[in-house]
Parts: C-alpha cells; sequence; structure tokens
C-alpha cells in the first residue's frame, strides 16, 4: 500500500469516528440551543439507549421483526428520560444561576452511570449485529457500511433539526423562549412544553447515537457515554455550540484531527490534542467556527 | 461570552475528573461472597493439633473475583488434603484474612496472622498487597515462608529467599508467545499493539517484542492506545500497511473484542496472538466470533485439558461449587496448598527455615503444570497455549 492511499484511509477513519461524535454534539446543541443548559448527561442517555437497544434485540428478533427496529424503542426510552430528566432535575432550577444547573447535570450523569452499574454490572456487554456489515474496497481503500449509515443519518437529523426549528411553529416558540423566556410567556407560549419537547427531541437524538456508536463498537458498559459525550462536547463547542450545523462540522473536525494525530504523531497524543483544541477556541473565538460573535445579553 | 469562557472550562474541568475516574476501577461485585469474616472455616480439630496455614486475599472490594476463586482452590485442597490425613498426620487449618485488595489492610491482617502461630503464609493474590506483605515476611526476624498463587510483578519474589510465587510473571508469557510464533508458526514479522496504561500489557509486549527480535523476526509496527479508546482504526490502518505475519494484542478480553473486530475490518487476515488476558475473548464477541478464528493466546492450564490431574480437578470443583468452572485463579490457589504440603512433608517439621529450604528444592506436579522453583523463587514451568477456532478453544500445545 502506498502512503496516499494510506493517508486517504486515515482520512476515513476519521470521518467514521467523526460521523459518531456529530450525531452525539446534535444531541448537545439542540438542548444548550434552547434552554443554554450543557447537559452534561448527554453522553449517559447514550449509554442509557445502548441498555434499551441491547435488551430490546432479542425480543425484537423472536417477534420477527428487523433488529433494527431497537432504535424506534431506544428513541422512546431516551425521550421519556430526557423529559422526566428536565422535569425532576433541572425545572426546579431554571431560575438558579447557570453553575447549579450544570453541576445538577453532573450528578446526574453520575447517578445513571452508577445506576447501570448496580444494575447490570460494571462489565461489558457484547451488541449483537443490527446493521449488516459490508466493506466496500476502492483500489485499497475501505468503507464500510456502518459508516455511510451513520452520516446519512447524521446529516438527515441535522436538516431535519434545522427544519423544525427554522419553519414550524413549534420551533419558533423553541426560539422565542430562548431568546427571552419571559417574554414568551407573555406572547401565550407554553415555555414549559416547550422545553420539554427540546429535552425529548435532543435525548432522542441520543438514542440514534447510541445504535450507531454500539453498531460501530459493538460493546455496552456504564461507562461507555462519559469520554464519548465529552468529545461530542468539544466538536459542539468548535462548531459554535447552539448552531446546528456547526456541531456537524465540529464532529468531522475532531474526528480528523483525532484520527490523523494518531496515525501521524503519536496515539497517546491524540487526547491530548483534542483536549488543547478545545482551549485555544475557548480562548481564540468562543463562539466556534461558525459562531456570530454577539453581545451579552443584559 | 466570557461567561460562558469560564463556564464552559469549569464543565470540561469537572467532567474530565469523572471520566478520569469512572471506569477506573472494573468490579464484579455481584460475585463478592455473603461472608467476608476472618478465618471463617475453623478446622474441626482443637488448636495444637492442627498446621496453621495463614491465607491472604481480597474477598470483598474491586478485585474480589479473584480473591474469591483463590479461595475456593484453596479451600477444596484444604479438605482433600485433611479427608487424606493430613500433613505429617496433622490436619490442616486455613486462617483465611480479607485484605480488600488494599495494602494497608493487608499489612495489619497479616500481622493478625503472624500473631495467630501461623507457619507459612500462602497469598496475596494480588501485586500490590503481595509485595507489602513480601516486605515483611522477607525480614530475618520473620521469615516465614511465603507462596503467592497470582501475584506477578516481579520484584515480589526478589524481596528475599522465603518468597516464592506459583503463577509464571507476565513478561515470560511474551517470550513464550513469541518463541511459539517464530518456531510454531514460522513467522518472519510481527506488529505490536499495547494498552500504555496498562503495565500487564505493556511488559507483555516489550518481552514479546525483545524475544522476537532475538529470534530474528522484524518488528514492523510498535503501536500504542490509551485505556479509553474504543477505535483502533488509525493505528490497524498502519499495521496493515506494514504487512506483518502475525499481530500480537496482548491486553484483557473486553479491549480485545474491540480491537480484533476492527483488525478484521481494517483487512488483517493473519493469525491475532495475545496472553491470559485472552482468556473471555470468546463471550465478549458474542455471535461475531469469527473474527478470532486461527488465533492463539497463551494461559496458566486449560480447562478441557485431558490430563488426568486437571480432568479431575475441574470436576470436583465444579461438583463442589454449583456447576461453576474454575478459572485459572482457582487452579493456582489449588496447587499453592499442595506445594506447601509437600514442602512440610519433606522438611518433615514446620519450622520456618526448614520449610524454606524445602520449598526452594520441591517439584512439583500439578494441575497448572509440573515445575520447580529458580534462584529468585519463581516458577520454572509450562505454558499453554490455547488455539481459537471456530467459536471454541482447544489446547494446542504446551511449552
Amino acid at each position: 500500500m502506498d502512503g496516499f492511499v494510506i493517508f486517504i484511509n486515515q482520512i476515513i477513519n476519521g470521518i467514521q469516528v467523526g460521523s459518531i461524535y456529530a450525531l452525539v454534539a446534535l444531541g448537545y446543541t439542540m438542548v444548550y440551543g434552547i434552554v443554554k443548559l450543557i447537559n452534561f448527561a448527554h453522553g449517559d442517555f447514550i449509554m442509557v439507549g445502548a441498555y434499551v437497544s441491547l435488551f430490546s434485540v432479542p425480543l425484537l428478533v423472536r417477534m420477527g421483526v428487523p433488529a433494527w427496529l431497537c432504535i424506534v424503542l431506544a428513541l422512546a426510552a431516551c425521550a421519556l428520560l430526557g423529559v422526566v430528566t428536565e422535569r425532576v432535575a433541572y425545572k426546579p432550577l431554571r431560575n438558579a444561576p447557570r453553575i447549579t444547573a450544570l453541576i445538577t447535570a453532573i450528578a446526574v450523569s453520575l447517578l445513571l452511570e452508577n445506576l447501570c452499574m448496580l444494575l447490570f454490572s460494571s462489565s461489558s456487554k457484547p451488541f449483537p449485529t443490527v446493521f449488516n456489515k459490508s466493506i466496500f474496497n476502492l483500489g485499497g481503500v475501505q468503507f464500510n457500511s456502518i459508516t455511510l449509515i451513520t452520516i446519512v443519518l447524521s446529516v438527515i437529523s441535522m436538516i431535519l433539526l434545522q427544519l423544525f426549528v427554522k419553519k414550524t411553529k413549534m420551533g419558533k416558540a423553541m426560539r422565542a423562549v430562548s431568546e427571552d423566556g419571559g417574554a414568551s410567556i407573555l406572547m401565550g407560549i407554553n415555555s414549559n412544553t416547550t422545553i420539554s419537547i427540546t429535552f425529548a427531541i435532543g435525548s432522542g437524538l441520543a438514542a440514534i447515537a447510541a445504535v450507531m456508536y454500539c453498531s460501530a463498537y459493538p460493546q455496552v458498559n456504564p461507562y461507555m457515554g462519559s469520554m464519548l459525550g465529552l468529545k461530542a462536547f468539544i466538536a459542539a463547542v468548535l462548531g459554535g455550540i447552539g448552531i446546528i450545523p456547526g456541531a456537524m462540522l465540529g464532529g468531522f473536525v475532531i474526528g480528523l484531527v483525532e484520527s490523523l494525530t494518531k496515525a501521524y504523531i503519536s496515539s497517546q497524543l491524540a487526547d491530548a490534542v483534542v483536549f488543547g483544541i478545545l482551549i485555544i477556541v475557548l480562548l481564540v473565538k468562543p463562539t466556534g467556527i461558525l459562531g456570530k460573535n454577539i453581545g451579552e445579553k443584559v | 461570552m466570557k461567561k460562558f469562557l469560564t463556564l464552559a472550562l469549569a464543565a470540561v474541568l469537572a467532567a474530565g475528573m469523572m471520566a478520569g475516574c469512572g471506569p477506573a476501577a472494573p468490579s464484579n461485585s455481584s460475585s463478592a461472597p455473603a461472608d467476608g469474616s476472618a478465618a471463617s472455616d475453623a478446622a474441626p480439630a482443637p488448636t495444637g493439633d492442627t498446621i496453621k496455614i495463614g491465607v491472604l486475599a481480597p474477598l470483598t472490594g474491586s478485585v474480589s473475583t479473584y480473591g474469591t476463586a483463590v479461595k475456593n482452590g484453596l479451600e477444596m485442597a484444604k479438605e482433600e488434603i485433611n479427608a487424606a490425613g493430613g500433613i505429617l498426620g496433622k490436619q490442616v487449618e486455613l486462617l483465611i484474612e480479607d485484605e480488600k485488595g488494599d495494602v494497608t489492610e493487608a499489612t495489619n491482617a497479616y500481622n493478625k496472622l503472624l500473631s495467630q502461630g501461623i507457619v507459612a503464609l500462602i497469598g496475596d493474590v494480588t501485586s500490590q498487597p503481595s509485595n507489602a506483605v513480601a516486605q515483611l515476611a522477607a525480614d530475618p526476624s520473620d521469615g516465614t515462608p511465603m507462596l503467592t498463587p497470582t501475584g506477578t510483578a516481579a520484584n515480589i519474589t526478589l524481596n528475599g529467599s522465603n518468597i516464592f510465587r506459583t503463577c509464571f510473571l507476565d513478561p515470560f508469557q511474551g517470550q513464550i508467545m513469541a518463541t511459539f510464533a517464530s518456531e510454531k508458526l514460522g513467522t518472519k514479522s510481527a506488529a505490536i499493539m499495547y494498552n500504555s496504561s496498562s503495565d500487564y500489557s505493556q511488559g507483555v509486549a516489550d518481552a514479546f517484542k525483545t524475544t522476537a527480535e532475538a529470534k530474528g523476526m522484524t518488528v514492523v509496527s510498535y503501536e500504542a492506545y490509551g485505556d479509553a479508546d474504543t477505535d483502533f482504526k488509525s493505528q490497524l490502518t498502519n499495521v496493515v500497511a506494514a504487512n506483518p505475519d502475525v499481530l500480537f494484542l496482548p491486553d484483557y478480553y473486553e479491549k480485545l473484542a474491540l480491537i480484533t473486530a476492527q483488525a478484521r475490518d481494517a483487512g488483517f487476515q493473519g493469525p491475532m496472538l495475545g496472553a491470559d488476558g485472552w482468556d473471555g475473548v470468546l463471550a465478549q464477541l458474542g455471535d461475531n466470533t469469527a473474527v478470532v478464528d486461527g488465533c492463539y493466546f497463551s494461559n496458566h492450564y486449560f480447562v478441557d485439558d485431558t490430563d488426568e490431574k486437571v480432568a479431575t480437578f475441574v470436576s470436583n470443583y465444579e461438583g463442589k461449587y454449583n456447576g461453576e468452572v474454575p478459572n485459572a485463579f482457582a487452579a493456582l490457589g489449588y496447587d499453592s496448598l499442595y506445594i506447601m504440603k509437600q514442602a512440610i512433608e519433606a522438611a518433615g517439621s514446620t519450622d520456618k527455615a526448614a520449610i524454606t529450604s524445602a520449598l526452594q528444592a520441591v517439584s512439583y506436579s500439578g494441575v497448572t503444570g509440573d515445575m520447580t522453583f529458580d534462584e529468585n523463587g519463581d516458577p520454572i514451568k509450562k505454558v499453554a497455549i490455547i488455539k481459537l477456532q471456530d467459536g471454541a478453544v482447544t489446547l494446542d500445545s504446551k511449552m
């Protein structure tokens, strides 16, 4: 294999990881964009989604329906979990300082992790095959079907989200709540419902990410969400948190940087480089690549 | 935007700490035994007529699976020995202390055992507490003969001439697998991928590399990855590009399930080799066991070995512990008590110095193979090489 083919393969490896980050980052950005809350439990919603899919696949297979329908069950479970979490943990803090809500989010994350550890033990469980994996080989360049499905799903989710937020009435309500919660209530918008729906959608995205992640890396354990969530958060910040296309862009950039660092610099430095990018972005352009510099509302 | 900057940085710091401590302690809490009490198995005979052997093992906490297995193996051996008339006509009494995998607890427990009058110590199970206790036992004022069934760190037995171990050291498996690759598989080139946050993985990988190069093989690729990684495609793309005959992967089964599958995706078709951490990889792969077809790993013993000693041990153990298949820890615990028995009988007394010199000369044949001790107190024994094919394990050879 010559150097060029290897390079192309490394780019594809990066896109593969990046597509997963992008899908997860969409969920972060969605919630942040509306509620201005960095939902650190998002990574753990993915973990819960993964367990729900893991346990529903044998049931679905026994009922004779395709295994990939586990995505529907996981979606429902995660959306419900998101709404319940918001109602129980975040809603009472809506008028508290932002840092309080953030710390609560970290607490929810730890709670979910430890709960799952108690229920399912800390050892990893193998994830069954949900999508048939076929590998395409074009002159030494390898590509597999799961990557294609992940990218397609990420792009579709991004477009649908963008349309939903920009074109529908509910989307308009979301933007209004995000702009000014108090004024939107005066205009007759039910801000509680709007925020609940935001969480439902954001968490539903976590379920899709869970199934795609587990198809690419077929293993489920209670900690799987923490590192993944953190990297996706960096992707969201890099692209411009709150901006839907930014999450996609950030995800792919992080994936590519990680893969190329591992391949050409040092595999031990990959995480350091990714976290270094976050620090640089926050120092140089805190609004992210696609972010516009708008003055803070007072 | 300043506010967001501070907030986000604080958040990442906090979450980073969480992510850092999260996966650090993979434990199997479900298998912790109900009784963590000390010396729960008092021998039927009254004190004075028994030979007291101390046992240190983690029976609760994150490494309790290992401790429990060793304890089960030891207790089975004790029952067999006592039923056959004991040692030197006396019944064996095991004084078992739970040290929770902790260095301080182990030290305290060891002092307690000493005050109870033990003649020898079997334990500890994991490397760090074993080393702490070995330092105490090696002190000339103490001199209690100590045999660790499973402590693999090289420095444990270097503490003194009265410290021994039943298992082989980690690097030894790397040497054996490199020899196996070169002599049995005719390998000319190898690639190695190791976990840079694991002493075990790195130690075995280094030993493999040194031996492989000494045997005339070329190590075409030597790649590392982190403990939290799930994607290894970048390293594997480089490995495949270097076109090695074999790929050596010393790590534990959870990581291996991911790496082996991704290695096949990346286009590696040769055999993958590994050490005892591979035990359990088939269950971890679920419905995807085809990826490890034609792979080999080394282990302390092979459960389905047709050797009579192994077969009897496995069937008795399954009978005693509700069908639980004995792992290598149980087998090493079992062998350890028999080694101690042989040494005490050869010494003809329970004098600590006499037992130590008898251990140095012991030549034992048991479940985990035929063995003698070298000048450091480390075993000279054979390694079982196990082959994976069609979702099953078979014994390939012993070397």
